[in-house]
């Protein structure tokens, strides 16, 4: 039951934990080529909305549709067709830049010769040629944040989740890294992200504001601030969360 | 207060700080506002006495790092960027444990940051590991004051956690500021720097420039615009007009709107429309008002002078 043009469709999707409901009844859907930000103070069920997404962890009822496919009932189709990328969890520091490549592109199943192909496009597009042979560990977080993207694009996912993916960044790189962000958009792939720079989601078409595992708004970012009477996306976010969000207390699941 | 100058560090071979110094007065918060690989956390290392400078001096709460490091270990509360507490230790047995070392009562959490000890003390037998990073967070302010310092050092407390607990902190920070100690703290997010006294712009171990929050559009050179797209898919096509052009000054994505930075004086608005309109760009659909520059728009007019080879590249595909 695939709905036109959208590239994630969620519906009900609910998770709990026990008594703890982290993901209370989501639904909305993402376009293809949209650029989805998901906003919500740390144990608002992002991290946990994100799993269920991307087919690791099973919804306690309602359901999900990522590229075409249900993320409860067909998992490993889903899975081949994301890529994920987090500041956390992103590079082998003790591995070079073309190492790196290679080591998700074999990981994301690609065969040798669409592997090479994939990769010295990446290479052109970034003009990262001569840092192919150079370790991650002593490379500026600006490129190791290009690097890990592009080690996430690499099998070409319709879907590209990115958790925070610019924590750490100077404010130049940060531009520079949304801009290779908005071009895969271009292109077509769905990206959904969550950051804690708040002015960042003024990089994205629409805004989903979660608290308390709840969908609290749901628009184009500048549409949400007059609607809110917000003077900016701080101030949106301080009156859509602040009221729910407190005390912030909670070790939940997934979410330190 | 802390005096450093001309502190200058080499870290596997390469110059990790070099000619930096603060003077930060008692009872202010200054801000070290810089990206990682900046310097800060070497800088804090120094500055508590971990690490010995290669040249410079600093004096902290009075003492010179340098000959008086047990005095200076004993002004100062640190809180490093790693969590640095104790995970299976519940949130009352890891303030127990900084209370001993320092041969402190432990109840005097409660005269010394009573309001933030407050938002923690119910989840007291709560192991610290299950804390949110918010409350993480303020559970090591808390293990870092509970010997009283004069001198506080926050090294990104507040990365990673979200928006709401992030203001709350500052405000517990403010609240010390107000009690006369003297706090040095360090963010890569940029809108913290609104809450400092003072901060200190540090790129790749050098200082660009320090100054009060307040000073920033001052600072600025020339004038920053603002353009907006009615259709935001234009924007790349806009933003590669405007760097083509000879007289930017730099120009970037700032969410949905570009900022060009126009260093020349005397440049007014309808330079600016008239040049898009002579590339054959409809202007009725389009914006431009100056704006007051951000902390942010400074540091990139800072740092985009001192570009590397790499990100020149970057920007001319």
């Amino acid at each position: 039951m695939t709905q036109e043009g959208k590239n994630i469709i969620v519906q009900h999707l609910t998770r709990r934990f026990g008594d703890f409901t982290a993901v209370d009844d989501l639904t909305f859907g993402v376009e293809r080529g949209e650029v989805f930000g998901f906003l919500g103070a740390n144990g608002a069920g992002k991290t946990t909305a994100i799993r269920m997404l991307c087919g690791l962890l099973k919804p306690t009822s309602g359901r999900a549709e990522v590229a075409g496919y249900d993320v409860a009932r067909r998992p490993e189709q889903v899975k081949r067709r994301i890529g994920y990328m987090s500041q956390r969890f992103s590079l082998y520091d003790d591995l070079t830049v073309g190492e790196n490549l290679q080591l998700f592109g074999t990981i994301y199943g690609l065969r040798r010769a669409a592997l090479r192909e994939r990769t010295e496009e990446m290479y052109r597009k970034l003009e990262m040629e001569p840092l192919k042979n150079q370790l991650v560990g002593g490379l500026p977080p600006g490129w190791k944040q290009k690097i890990a993207l592009s080690a996430a694009m690499l099998h070409r996912p319709e879907v590209l989740f990115l958790d925070e993916p610019t924590g750490g960044v100077d404010p130049l790189g940060r531009r520079r890294f949304w801009e290779l962000i908005l071009d895969a958009a271009d292109e077509g792939t769905t990206i959904l992200v969550t950051t804690h720079y708040l002015d960042e989601a003024l990089y994205c078409n629409r805004t989903l504001i979660m608290a308390d595992g709840q969908m609290k708004a749901l628009d184009k970012p500048r549409t949400l601030m007059r609607e809110y009477g917000a003077r900016d996306m701080d101030d949106l976010f301080g009156k859509l969360t602040r009221s729910t969000a407190v005390p912030d207390t909670t070790a939940k699941e997934g979410e330190a | 207060m802390i005096e450093a100058e001309g502190i200058s560090k080499t870290r596997g071979g390469t110059p990790a700080l070099d000619d930096v110094s603060l003077h930060v007065p008692q009872g202010t918060i200054h801000g070290l506002i810089g990206a990682d690989g900046a310097g800060k956390t070497t800088l804090f290392d120094i500055l508590v006495t971990l690490l010995r400078a290669d040249k410079g001096t600093a004096v902290v709460g009075g003492y010179d790092t340098a000959t008086r490091w047990r005095e200076v270990r004993k002004t100062v509360g640190y809180m490093p960027a790693a969590f640095s507490l104790y995970g299976d230790l519940s949130v009352r047995e890891n303030l127990e444990f900084f209370a001993r070392i320092y041969r402190q009562p432990v109840e005097n959490i409660v005269s010394l940051v009573g309001d933030i000890w407050r938002q923690i003390e119910p989840f007291a037998d709560r192991p610290a590991a299950k804390l949110s990073g918010g409350m993480k967070q303020k559970l090591a302010l808390c293990c870092a004051m509970i010997h009283d310092p004069a001198v506080l050092m926050l090294d990104e407390p507040t990365t990673g956690v979200d928006p709401t607990s992030r203001s709350e902190f500052w405000t517990a920070l403010r609240g010390l500021a107000d009690r006369g100690k003297t706090v040095l703290v360090s963010t890569s997010y940029m809108d913290e720097a609104a809450k400092c006294d003072c901060i200190t712009l540090l790129h790749r171990g050098t200082v660009l420039d320090t100054l009060a929050p307040g000073q920033v559009a001052g600072h600025y050179r020339g004038t920053l615009y603002e353009i907006g797209a009615a259709d935001t898919a234009h924007n790349t096509r806009l933003l590669r007009l405007l760097r083509g052009w000879s007289l930017s000054g730099g120009c970037y994505s700032f969410g949905d709107r570009i900022h060009l930075g126009m260093p020349l004086p005397g440049i007014r608005t309808e330079t600016v429309v008239s040049y898009l309109r002579g590339q054959g760009t409809d202007t009725s659909l389009i914006s431009v008002c100056p704006v007051r520059p951000t902390v942010e728009d400074l540091f990139i007019q800072l740092t985009s002078g001192a570009e590397t080879e790499d990100s020149l590249k970057a920007d001319n595909p």
